[in-house]
């Protein structure tokens, strides 16, 4: 089982307690009728489908019920790190470990 | 291994049903905390898992700006009408959750290894005192810890047959011997 630090809870904790939810840092655009079809397209549905370290969001729903961010792998299914929703993504050069 | 085993054999852990008290769900910001610490009578705690408890009322911190509150059934409209009394200063949602879940008591030497059964949480890092969101065989649940072998499960109404179950069976399977 996949063990997951939840920054919010500062806790390491068992996968069964999250929930994923999609590729992290996507805004919603602020106008979206002034966007084109294509544009709200892209937006809806096109994502980067990373090989390597992917940002995505997860949430503690059994738990501190909070969103946060996560940098994982997608090629080992490791988690580098987990941070709070709102912070911007972390540097990747430096992989640091899960504690 | 030789233990007579019967479909009611109770086990090694005693499981009761706690009796009806008040519960609460409250949200507020984590810096209006202090106002409710007075209204409630007892300072809440900061850190997600810690708890607090005096006079028979007592408080679990399990999210950012979440608290679940026990008391006494007959105080449950005092504490409502305290909390009433600052919400126009510091906006907060108390919920009556009292109806919501059934709780059952653990209690015995080997209450932690009948928890692990469904239990995917490290049992050993949550401390007496402390209280967690988890999951229990898929159904969402507070575990709270009293002592070292005292445990309290609060379950949702619907779930509660499902754990109780469950809980009873994995009992009876200690008694066995495994």
């Amino acid at each position: 089982m996949l063990l997951i630090h939840c920054p919010y809870c500062d806790d390491t904790l068992p996968e069964l307690e999250f929930a994923y939810a999609g590729e992290a840092h996507i805004a919603r655009p602020s106008d979206p009728s002034e966007l084109s079809d294509e544009e709200w397209r892209d937006f809806l549905f096109i994502r980067s489908n990373a090989r390597g370290v992917h940002a995505e969001r997860w949430r503690h729903i059994h738990g501190c019920a909070r969103y946060f961010n996560a940098l994982r792998d997608t090629v080992s299914d490791k988690f580098l790190r987990t941070y709070k929703a709102g912070e911007p993504r972390p540097d990747t050069s430096v992989q640091e470990a899960v504690k | 291994m030789n233990a007579h085993v019967t479909p009611n054999s109770p086990g090694p852990v005693s499981l009761t049903i706690v009796p009806p008290f008040a519960r609460f769900s409250l949200r507020i910001a984590a810096a209006s905390v202090e106002a409710a610490s007075k209204a409630f009578g007892l300072e809440l705690p900061v850190k997600i898992g810690q708890g607090q408890a005096k006079d028979g009322r007592a408080a679990w911190c399990l999210g950012p700006d979440e608290w679940l509150l026990h008391a006494v059934e007959t105080e449950t409209v005092q504490i409502m009408e305290a909390f009433a009394r600052f919400r126009p200063e510091t906006p907060h949602s108390l919920t009556l959750i009292s109806d919501r879940e059934i709780t059952i008591a653990m209690e015995g030497a080997r209450a932690a290894e009948l928890l692990s059964v469904a239990c995917p949480i490290d049992l050993a890092r949550i401390h007496p005192g402390m209280a967690k969101r988890t999951v229990f065989d898929s159904a969402q649940v507070v575990l709270l810890r009293d002592g070292p072998d005292h445990f309290r499960l609060e379950v949702w109404r619907s779930f509660f047959p499902h754990v109780h179950e469950l809980l009873q069976i994995a009992n009876r399977e200690l008694a066995s011997g495994y």
